[in-house]
């Protein structure tokens, strides 16, 4: 027998598609459709208003239902989401954070409805509140009660769901929303070292072992393949000493790296979308190439992804690349083909010592929780070096910056322009629905099971999940579960990182020239040019809106960011108390028609219908004059990938509007 | 003949319609020279010549290093304050880019409000070109808003320079620090930085240390001979504690001084500050040298607003 071919082919890792839209009934469908083609596990992906706990008829869940993925108020929608699939069998990652601890207990209750133990359940819930803090924004409570629900969800699965991951530590959003690879690795283990030290201070010391088997982490795989799978080989060698050094775990299988991967969606293009495709097979080459830091579950994006939601087919692509992948190719054939290489030693050499160094910034911080503020900076501050790269051209984006002459497309030609377009009757029907399973249950006793709820969760020595589940199986909802946790809690609204990043200054002539017209209009108007700059609906997916900010600061304006989470009346309120002159919204989420409409009513309504209105985000072509029609002044796309042209629009826009003239 | 825009303005916020408070600050940030009479109206009209009294409401400075909590605590000192029925104005000041002229203001993504609460305005501002410090429009502002709100807090930050500056506007200033820092220990035994009248210690929730920290300060005052700075630990993460003790003490320190007098050679300093830089040596050698002119301005009428007494200095250096 040689020592280059595997006895036997590995067995492929599991095939998911990260799906979920509309209603409960119209995801099973889907579901289903997709377990015929060949995946092998499900990936929930739930709606806005389900991650952030508000039921559907809240106003901040008002445009964002069913839209990102599925409306789950309560146990008949999980009833139904998961009819006529097998439970006991099933492996299923719920990509659910804030209110994950709730959404297992309504999973636990409809396995058992289904006649499963949890015992026999597998698969996992995201539960990475730090990431949300720092790239994604579906947290609900403060960072010290979140830590503790994901402390109580480890604590219980490891002895109650034995087989469940509790929490999948996601390294993913950290480089969409621009780390390098070293922030990646540094970011997700000083992460882990939180959540693991919060779980000793819940557990008996010895499931400690258990407990830090049962940690698997999400990750990204960029374009650059080769430098993304030296990543993955240094975090596994960093979470075996992390194991055995810091945690006392003996048992090598306890230390295994374990992950599932998307692979990068910020590489993706609006522009010569079919070019994805491509990348997303080198990105899933990073992921599989190397036996021993090879993904354990593999969810693809679809080519689309910056155009607007995917459709089944779009999807279906994604999962027959994993199936080439597995079962035409002899990738699985192989012991890891990089051991002995000079360049992957290499590679992986300077990632751990990078990543050590910036570990040891997060410790000094006080850890990752502490550390959440220096991290969320440092991120912008990556971002704004890439985007800077991509102006420059020292990053090459093909379709973007380079080879930008095309053929027409005929992917996209259809009606809907080649994406998925969510019905905007699903969130009435919701609504209604939701009306008609609160008039039919036993009220007292949802109203017993969340004051059970509250009271746990003014006790900090109690774990949350018992109530949890009670409640679920009493037919509470994800609104009122979060809304008494909310009571108990307090909110949070996270740091925003912005003002820290650095200035983009150094030989940018484009750039000086639209700050000495930023001083012309405002020396004209007689204040300095003032900028809005905010996310309406629940999408918290900053990362654009953070680097409009901060390149409009370095345009000389002053720049008011408001952050996520916004309301039309409090945008309409901010822009008329910080007397702004114009307004920048970022929407990524699809609810761009519902939301942008009822701001420029708020706008009106509060006085300040005169202040222009541009937006940003994946706004579909066909969307855009009916925006304009609502009284947008300019849409900006992922293919407008200059920021300072954009800045210098609206620069004219409010020159425009202010009756200043055109400079000679 | 409507009223002119600024003494329309002013005329409202001294009858606390607080709908024109946006209005105003737009006004009172604006550099266009065509603004500079309707700036002035409406400072005058809030001034307490004009209301014959001094504006009722309590101008509250908070500062403090970045990081120590100012935001978090900003927002549910305005939330308690709020349930008290209230009014309150908040501005939070952040630093320009020397660089670019521009400015990130991220406060407001901090703090939590109700868009239907007209009682409550957060405005952002940038310090603009002005050497190391606050904004000619804060001090403005300030005044102005105290005639509408019941509270008007300005929030700054660093330590060191700034609280200096924030106590030529505030009636009380509050500095904010974090349990774990020596800064404000050293700062304040060394004396850089001036003693407070109300030194917070955030993040009570860490328990002993921050009780430590407070009975540090404490001492550290007492040996200064500090006795009247209070110092409060509060707590803004929930259960928020401390914020009610915060308040009588921010309360009980507006009560104990004169302000009356205080306002009043605050506005003295600063007309003559603002004197100089408008006419320079000169103008001050025509008021017969800093020494007259620190005199002179002792004489004029202590209600009137800066830019008057600014205007009266003039007057005086031409006669």
């Amino acid at each position: 027998m040689s020592d280059h071919r595997l006895p036997k082919p590995d067995r492929p890792w599991m095939m998911r598609t990260y799906a979920g839209h509309s209603t409960a009934a119209k995801s099973n469908e889907l579901y289903r459709g997709n377990l015929a083609k060949g995946q092998t596990g499900l990936s929930i992906a739930f709606d806005l208003p389900t991650q952030t706990g508000y039921d559907a008829g809240d106003e901040l869940a008002r445009g964002e239902v069913g839209k990102v993925g599925v409306p789950v108020a309560h146990r008949g929608d999980m009833k139904v989401l998961l009819d006529g699939i097998p439970l006991d069998q099933m492996n299923t990652s719920m990509t659910i954070n804030a209110t994950a601890a709730w959404l297992l207990g309504l999973y636990i209750v409809a396995a058992e409805e289904q006649g499963a133990t949890e015992d026999q359940l597998q698969g996992t819930t995201q539960n990475d509140i730090i990431k949300e803090f720092l790239a994604r924004g579906t947290y609900a409570f403060p960072p010290a009660p979140s830590m503790r629900l994901i402390a109580d969800m480890v604590a219980y699965t490891v002895t109650n769901v034995p087989k469940w991951n509790p929490i999948n530590i996601c390294s993913y959003h950290l480089q969409e929303a621009g780390a390098t690879p070293i922030q990646e690795i540094a970011y997700a283990m000083s992460n882990a070292i939180a959540v693991l030290d919060a779980v000793r201070d819940r557990v008996d010391e010895s499931l400690m072992p258990q407990v830090f088997s049962r940690i698997s982490f999400f990750v990204n795989a960029g374009v650059r393949f080769i430098e993304e799978h030296a990543k993955l080989r240094a975090m596994s060698i960093l979470w075996d000493e992390l194991g055995r050094e810091r945690y006392g775990v003996t048992d090598d299988k306890l230390r295994r790296f374990r992950y599932g991967v998307q692979v990068n969606s910020l590489g993706l293009t609006e522009a010569q979308p079919e070019n994805n495709v491509q990348r997303i097979v080198l990105e899933t080459l990073a992921v599989t190439l190397g036996r021993d830091a090879r993904a354990r579950a593999i969810q693809l994006p679809a080519w689309n992804e910056a155009l607007g939601l995917p459709r089944p087919w779009d999807q279906q692509w994604s999962l027959r690349i994993q199936q080439v992948m597995a079962f035409e190719t002899d990738i699985l054939d192989y012991p890891d083909i990089f051991e002995g290489s000079k360049v992957m030693d290499g590679l992986v050499a300077e990632m751990l010592e990078g990543s050590r160094a910036e570990m040891a910034v997060v410790a000094e911080h006080g850890g990752a929780v502490e550390a959440v503020p220096y991290m969320k900076a440092e991120l912008v501050e990556s971002h704004r070096a890439r985007i800077r790269k991509i102006e420059t051209g020292e990053m090459k984006v093909v379709g973007i910056n380079d080879y930008r002459e095309t053929e027409h497309s005929p992917l996209t030609d259809d009606s809907e322009g080649g994406i998925l377009v969510v019905d905007s009757a699903v969130e009435a029907q919701q609504t209604e629905a939701l009306v008609k399973w609160r008039s039919e249950r036993d009220q007292a006793a949802v109203d017993a099971a969340l004051a059970e709820v509250a009271r746990v969760a003014e006790t900090p020595d109690e774990n949350i999940m018992p109530s949890t589940i009670a409640a679920a199986r009493a037919g509470a909802t994800t609104g009122e579960w979060s809304a008494t946790l909310r009571n108990a809690f307090g909110e949070y609204r996270a740091p925003t990182g912005v003002g820290e990043a650095a200035g983009s200054f150094a030989g940018d002539e484009e750039l000086e020239g639209l700050r000495d017209e930023v001083d012309r209009v405002s020396e004209a108007i007689g204040r300095r040019i003032r900028i809005l700059v905010g996310k309406p609906g629940l999408d918290g997916h900053s990362n654009g809106a953070e680097q409009i900010a901060v390149r409009a600061r370095d345009a000389g304006m002053d720049v008011v960011y408001e952050g996520i989470r916004l309301t039309p009346s409090q945008i309409a309120a901010s822009a008329v108390q910080e007397g702004v002159h114009v307004i920048g919204l970022s929407i990524l989420s699809g609810s761009h028609r519902e939301l942008i409409p009822s701001v420029i009513g708020a706008l009106k309504e509060a006085g300040a219908g005169d202040v222009p209105v541009v937006v940003g985000g994946i706004i579909p072509d066909q969307d855009v004059p009916e925006l304009t029609a609502a009284g947008v002044a300019a849409v900006y796309t992922p293919k407008d990938y200059n920021l300072t042209e954009i800045i210098s629009e609206i620069v004219a826009l409010v020159a425009e509007r202010n009756g200043v003239a055109q400079s000679a | 003949m409507t009223e002119p825009r600024g003494s329309a303005l002013g005329h409202r916020l001294a009858e606390r319609d607080l709908t024109a408070a946006p209005d105003a600050l737009n006004l009172l940030e604006s550099s266009a020279s065509a603004d500079s009479a309707d700036r002035q109206d409406l400072l005058k009209a809030t001034s307490p010549a004009v209301l014959g009294h001094e504006p009722a409401g309590h101008v509250v400075g908070i500062t403090g290093p970045p990081g120590a909590g100012k935001s978090t605590l900003i927002s549910v000192l305005v939330r308690e304050l709020r349930a008290a029925d209230r009014s309150v104005a908040v501005i939070a000041v952040d630093p320009s880019s020397k660089r670019s002229g521009g400015s990130l203001l991220g406060d407001r993504a901090r703090i939590d409000f109700d868009p239907a609460d007209k009682n409550l305005l957060i405005r952002s501002m940038a310090t603009g070109d002005r050497l190391g410090g606050l904004a000619r429009p804060t001090r403005d502002a300030a005044a102005a808003l105290s005639a509408a709100y019941d509270v008007v807090i300005v929030e700054t930050v660093g330590v060191g320079q700034s609280e200096t500056e924030i106590a030529d506007i505030a009636d009380t200033v509050c500095v904010v620090v974090q349990p774990a820092s020596g800064d404000a220990l050293q700062f304040i035994k060394s004396g850089i930085m001036e003693i407070p009248d109300v030194l917070v210690v955030t993040k009570a929730d860490l328990g002993q240390i921050a009780q430590r920290a407070r009975r540090d300060l404490h001492a550290a005052l007492r040996s200064l001979g500090a006795t009247k700075t209070s110092v409060v630990a509060v707590s803004s993460v929930p259960p928020a504690s401390g914020i009610s003790d915060l308040i009588d003490a921010v309360d009980a320190h507006g009560e104990s001084v004169d302000l009356v007098t205080e306002r009043a050679a605050r506005r003295r300093a600063q007309a003559l500050t603002e004197f100089a830089e408008e006419h320079g040596r000169k103008g001050m050698t025509a008021l017969g040298g800093r020494r007259a002119a620190v005199k002179e301005v002792k004489t004029l009428d202590p209600t009137l607003d800066v830019p008057q007494m600014v205007a009266e200095l003039l007057r005086r250096a031409e006669s």
